[in-house]
């Protein structure tokens, strides 16, 4: 294959349908592939909540049977890995794609075949993971997975080999995307894009994939070893053999804390963008608020163990860790306080891209303070396990993590589109979000508080909680409705949103320079860049000119990248299986492509 | 919608602070044990200065989007980088509340950690799928589900699990503990009211975690004392029983009941819980339903219905040998 040279945007000549879908499929255009993240991230959005409104369903009232004990914990299991692996982080990857070359001046990410690569092993291990509910043996032992119940002795089926070779596969999308992001920030900047004039989400971003590249290595180690253990005999988590139970507890969530920093980064990200946008003012404090993201990134590695608290490590282990976990509330803190301040003597405008960013700040507070009352260990003992931490989470994950990344979907959304999303019904999505939200979610703090403990399919009338519940499972259904009505805007979006110029919100950053859509070269020019916030800087940055002045390079179509997936994907359906010439075939499949693409003429 | 939220938490208070007990037996709010006493007080020193932040940092945030809304005729906002000297007062401000929750927090850990106290009473208890056995090598008593226990004596419990992790939780009792397959672990309390309280498994554990449940009764010393001699006493010689009860017993001999449970006297299967003196328990199949010829009966005709995954099969039994089981097995006191 030839390297294209681009005089002008590519959509000239009208393609057919069958070349358009092609041309999709092999795409290596870092824009496309944010597309292709964010749409299938929102698909198994949809699916996650659809889990979690039957997980009300059951739950409205004591006793219910809306579904069976094996289907709810099916249903449980999925719906947390599904929103940790195949929503909030793959929606987070498509703001990535999308938005971090834009903002530091670059033409395509570092490895754009390697980004199309990642997006293919994604897809498609979200796929194989979900295909378990047409063998009727979904993934059935929670999110968390815990060592010993995973052992082929207590969960014999195919639901745990679903689950271990699924989250190895999404494992691998993250930390190829993982590296080539570090290298993308690292490297290819526009000049005079230093790094303290990078916008606040590309330094986030950067943070965050540091924190990929070495916490999915440690959860993939855990992985193998149970992989290992159900199929060839190995004992690591096996007592009897002189295994440890605790080995995959400390291992997962050593992953799985970082990970919880993987989740809300880019959301502090994206509404630290937002905020300054809407409020007409820089950042308060922006080297703070960059360096606190550093340290919560670097503090995030120290507390895991508080996830453990019940286990009896000891006093001395639970204090140390206890006061870890205390610490990292105050970088947390000084970004809320910042971001309070950013507001303060601004000219705030209510639209809905800043209505999420001031929902997430206030839903955050709400899951920061009750974090802080279980990062004590003994108010931990009668929390953790119960609905007192699935309010916890939620405010952070839901409140925090998907209202940042709404946040971010109607504030780029004109970048991405050129089209606006309607702000009437964007904010009816929004009040109907966040009412829904707190309805559910607020009653839970006292539903744990009151003894009901998580993973229940079913509880006694005795405990007095049947009210509560129901309250959440109807604040449920009006989130659920709030999903529809985004979902209803951008098809709305699609034909009838308003048409934009560059930079329809006023906004500094760089990605507002040039037109919305960008074209394929993005910069028709790398500018040089003078200023923190070159779009509202006097001469902040170098003049972006309408049409290239010479021929651009492009990064060129390829399909390895999708065949080197499917190698991965056939292997891991050969181990589940169990069938040896399968797991050989998919792996012979998998280094021959990775060979053509090696020898692939292509250049960036 | 910031008003909703603290009007929200307001509730929250007065039901944490002022709620009645009885209508949440399963409450940490309503302590009835030393440990669940001293969680409770360092819970509300947190809950209070959590409290506080949120009224505070919400306030500042309605006070900052009603006054700097953009109105018609507003010039364009000064164009502010920072601050040091604020910066450095939210940050260690934090750090300030956060050492008054740490130094209790760290007392309270030190307080907490399951030492027994001297003269305790100790008590073994074993989790498995699902179900509970309490053994008190003191008196030599096993036991099922229903944990008995004396009003003011303090409690050593030394706890493991035969299959996969659960958690011991018993809320007005005190904080939760996790059974482990080849570890021990430990908790002490002491009760101070006389009562029955909920606990039921907290770690999710397969099938039927919801269906882990138990119950504490905390005896006065004498009933206590009274309830050791019943379970020391064997149960009553089967010829001397009515027909049906008799009927019963030759139900459990033959129909493979006897290969899992104990009957001191009768049976000594190991795989499920000890049934010599089920009759003076309150509730069967570890929580979930009354001990009642009614609650029995409808255990005994499928268990794996009522209790999902059960290792107890459903096994074949007219309606007649049900009754008779029943009458047998409530005859055990």
């Amino acid at each position: 294959m030839a390297t294209s040279v681009m005089t002008h945007d590519s959509a000239g000549d009208p393609m057919s349908l069958g070349a358009r879908i092609w041309s999709w499929i092999t795409t290596t255009d870092h824009k496309r592939i944010g597309i292709l993240y964010g749409v299938t991230a929102f698909v198994f959005f949809l699916v996650g909540g659809l889990e979690a409104l039957l997980i009300r369903l059951q739950l409205a009232s004591s006793g219910n049977t809306v579904v069976s004990a094996e289907a709810y914990n099916e249903l449980f299991t999925m719906h947390g890995t599904t929103m940790v692996f195949m929503a909030v982080m793959p929606l987070s990857a498509a703001f990535f794609n999308f938005v971090v070359p834009l903002q530091i001046g670059a033409r395509d990410v570092a490895f754009p075949r390697l980004n199309a690569f990642s997006y293919w092993v994604f897809l498609l291990g979200g796929l194989f993971m979900n295909a378990s509910f047409v063998f009727g043996a979904a993934p059935n032992a929670g999110w968390f997975g815990y060592a010993n119940l995973t052992s082929t002795q207590y969960s014999p089926g195919m639901n745990i080999d679903f689950w271990v070779l699924g989250l190895q596969i999404l494992g691998v999308a993250s930390i190829a995307a993982g590296v080539n992001f570090i290298v993308t920030i690292v490297n290819m900047r526009a000049p005079g894009m230093r790094i303290m004039r990078m916008p606040v989400f590309t330094w986030m971003t950067l943070v965050t994939q540091f924190i990929v590249v070495t916490a999915f290595p440690v959860i993939t180690v855990a992985l193998v070893f149970l992989m290992f253990d159900r199929t060839f005999g190995t004992t690591f988590y096996s007592v009897a053999a002189g295994g440890d139970v605790l080995l995959w507890q400390h291992l997962f969530w050593l992953f799985g804390h970082p990970e919880v920093y993987i989740l809300i980064l880019p959301a502090m990200g994206i509404i630290s963008e937002v905020i300054p946008t809407f409020s007409r003012k820089p950042l308060f404090g922006y080297a703070i608020v960059v360096y606190s993201g550093l340290l919560i990134g670097i503090l995030g590695w120290g507390v895991w163990a508080h996830h453990m608290f019940s286990v009896g490590l000891g006093p001395v282990a639970d204090s140390v860790f206890s006061a870890t976990t205390m610490m990292i509330a105050i970088p947390t803190g000084v970004k809320i306080f910042n971001w309070i301040a950013t507001m303060w003597g601004g000219r705030i405008r209510f639209t809905t891209p800043m209505l999420f960013a001031i929902g997430f700040i206030a839903m955050f507070i709400i899951g920061g303070l009750s974090g802080v009352m279980h990062s004590s260990p003994p108010a931990d003992l009668q929390q953790t396990d119960t609905y007192f931490v699935v309010a916890h989470f939620h405010y952070v994950l839901f409140g925090g993590a998907m209202l940042g990344i709404f946040a971010g979907i109607y504030y780029w959304w004109p970048k991405v589109t050129g089209r606006m999303l309607s702000e009437p019904i964007g904010k009816l999505h929004f009040w109907l979000t966040i009412i829904g939200a707190n309805l559910t979610f607020f009653p839970m703090h006292f539903i744990g508080l009151l003894g009901m403990p998580r993973r229940i399919y079913t509880y006694d009338a005795a405990l007095g909680l049947d009210t509560m519940n129901m309250v959440a499972t109807v604040g449920a259904f009006v989130t659920g409705v709030g999903a529809l009505v985004f979902v209803f805007n951008v098809l709305w979006s699609r034909r009838r949103g308003t048409p934009v110029e560059h930079n329809p919100w006023g906004a500094a950053t760089l990605e507002w320079a040039i037109p919305s859509p960008p074209p394929v070269y993005n910069f028709s020019v790398i500018p040089e860049v003078r200023s923190r916030l070159p779009l509202w800087a006097q001469s902040g940055m170098s003049e972006v000119p309408a049409t290239p002045p010479e021929p651009v390079h492009v990064p060129d179509g390829s399909y390895w990248p999708l065949v080197a997936s499917l190698g991965i994907v056939i292997a891991a359906t050969g181990a589940i299986l169990k069938s040896v010439p399968v797991v050989v075939g998919g792996g012979v499949v998998l280094v021959l492509a990775l060979y053509f693409w090696a020898f692939e003429p292509f250049e960036v | 919608m910031k008003g909703s939220i603290v009007a929200l938490l307001l509730i929250a208070a007065a039901i944490g602070l002022t709620g009645c007990s009885a209508e949440y037996p399963q409450s940490s709010l309503h302590p009835t044990a030393d440990f669940s006493r001293d969680i409770d007080t360092l819970y509300r020193t947190i809950f209070w200065w959590a409290l506080g932040v949120f009224v505070v940092v919400e306030t500042a945030l309605l006070v900052v989007i009603v006054r700097y809304r953009d109105r018609p005729g507003a010039g364009e906002p000064r164009q502010i980088h920072g601050s040091t000297a604020l910066e450095v007062a939210w940050t260690l401000a934090p750090a300030v509340v956060l050492v008054f929750i740490a130094v209790p927090t760290i007392r309270t850990i030190f307080r907490t950690d399951g030492t027994p106290p001297p003269g305790a009473l100790e008590v073994e208890v074993v989790g498995k799928q699902w179900w509970w056995a309490f053994s008190y090598p003191e008196y030599g008593i096993t036991t099922a589900n229903e944990l008995h226990v004396p009003q003011g004596r303090p409690i050593a419990l030394t706890m493991t699990s035969d299959d996969v992790i659960h958690s011991f939780w018993v809320p007005k009792l005190g904080g939760k503990r996790d059974l482990m397959p080849g570890r021990t672990t430990r908790i002490a309390f002491t009760a101070d009211s006389v009562g029955e309280v909920y606990g039921q498994c907290a770690e999710f554990c397969g099938d039927s975690h919801a269906n882990m449940r138990f119950r504490v009764v905390v005896d006065a010393p004498s009933d206590f004392d009274r309830w050791v001699e019943n379970q020391l006493a064997l149960p009553t010689a089967v010829d001397s029983l009515p027909a049906t009860a008799q009927a019963g017993a030759q139900v459990y001999m033959t129909k493979g009941c006897l290969a899992c449970h104990v009957i001191e006297g009768r049976s000594a299967g190991v795989l499920g819980p000890n049934l010599t003196h089920l009759a003076s328990r309150g509730t069967i199949a570890a929580g979930i339903l009354p001990n009642d010829a009614e609650g029995l009966a409808r255990w005994l005709r499928d268990p794996p219905a009522e209790k999902p995954g059960s290792l107890m099969p459903k096994i074949p039994l007219t309606e007649d040998e049900i009754a008779a089981l029943v009458a047998y097995l409530h005859s055990l006191n």
